[in-house]
């Protein structure tokens, strides 16, 4: 009887989520984020999650948006990290290796055959311009970044004074990071505590 | 025979994974200040490759991968990729492990709350550093506005407004 009422009530669960495929060999591993990185241009993240939540069915949202904040929280690239933590979740290290060698494989050759051709024309002045005016934009992108992550913390007077410290110490100072990090981090933890 | 620049450049990039709070962006102006005091290259040619790697599919971290090739060839390339890469890639293995058990624990909301603010920083003063290599003129101030403005108020993918930089220099606007 108490399975049947179970049932009734699972059954009236709105929009069970589709099952989860079983876990992916190695080489289902290295495709999966192959196409990752290979399409993954101006923000690989959200890719990331249509790939391995919507359309290859290893992870439940609630399990990638888990395993998003274990690696944002984790210091390195965040999308390395969820590589080298699904890899390893199924494999092993030779999980995550293959993980990593699927994500960074195609961007690796695109980077160097970038280069290579500014290495080989940037003293040509259209080119050298076309560089100054890609440069420009890439560093809008990041001003941007910066204003919409430095929304949330707007209105914590003392978040904000530890963001204006790293600035000052960065770009004004130019201090060592690793040295801005081991002051910053323990003070701003100590002194940002109550909104946790 | 000398190894060269490999192991300076294995050397930073190991150090810069373990202080990679926030992504790679939050290294811009760290990686900026040290290459320029290892004489590899100055901030300017930097900033090109910075925005080299954001045209590139892939994650962003790849402007590593660049700073490694242009220093020293296609190994140079391979070392500092794989020294960004591995000391945080060890950590997350061992960590992913056991994470259940810490996932609900107060400790880590606490410092998350501690280290938001930290990234804020970081990452503008990228932006600042970014900028400063790459503002010569008002034009070039004008574009870098314009671009930040664009992406904020629109869902317009950020590879288009690269392509739109880059054309405008071409076409000798800036």
């Amino acid at each position: 009887m108490g399975t049947g009422q179970r049932a009734a009530y699972d059954f009236a669960m709105p929009e069970s989520p589709p099952p989860l495929a079983p876990p992916p060999s190695l080489a289902g591993l290295f495709g999966g984020f192959l196409t990752v990185g290979l399409l993954g241009f101006g923000g690989v993240l959200p890719l990331a999650r249509r790939m391995i939540v919507d359309q290859r069915r290893w992870l439940s949202a609630a399990e990638f948006t888990d395993l998003l904040a274990l690696c944002q929280f984790l210091p390195g690239a965040n999308i390395c990290n969820v590589s080298v933590a699904l890899g390893g979740r199924w494999h092993g290290p030779v999980g995550s290796l293959a993980a990593l060698a699927g994500l960074l494989a195609a961007p690796f050759a695109v980077v160097i055959a970038l280069g290579a051709i500014y290495m080989r024309w940037h003293t040509e002045p259209v080119v050298a311009h076309a560089f100054a005016g890609l440069a420009a934009a890439a560093s809008g992108l990041v001003l941007a970044t910066a204003i919409r992550i430095a929304g949330p913390i707007r209105a914590r007077p003392r978040a904000v004074a530890i963001a204006v410290v790293a600035l000052v110490s960065l770009a004004v100072l130019r201090l060592p990071l690793l040295w801005v990090l081991i002051v910053l981090i323990p003070l701003s933890i100590a002194i940002n505590r109550r909104v946790a | 025979m000398s190894a060269g620049p490999l192991p300076t450049l294995a050397a930073l990039f190991a150090e810069l994974s373990m202080l990679a709070v926030g992504g790679a962006n939050a290294l811009v102006p760290e990686m900026q200040r040290r290459v320029a005091a290892e004489g590899w290259m100055g901030p300017a040619e930097f900033g090109a490759l910075f925005a080299l790697a954001q045209a590139a599919p892939g994650p962003n971290m790849l402007v590593i991968t660049l700073v490694g090739w242009r220093v020293a060839g296609f190994w140079g390339g391979i070392v500092a990729t794989s020294a960004f890469i591995v000391p945080s890639g060890i950590l997350t293995y061992v960590v992913a492990g056991v994470w259940e058990r810490f996932r609900e624990a107060r400790w880590r909301r606490v410092a998350q709350a501690g280290l938001t603010p930290v990234t804020v920083g970081l990452v503008t003063a990228a932006a600042v550093a970014l900028c400063r290599a790459a503002v010569t003129d008002v034009p070039t101030l004008l574009l870098v506005l314009a671009t930040a403005g664009v992406l904020l108020a629109t869902r317009l993918h950020p590879l288009w407004l690269l392509g739109v930089g880059a054309a405008l220099g071409a076409a000798g606007v800036l």
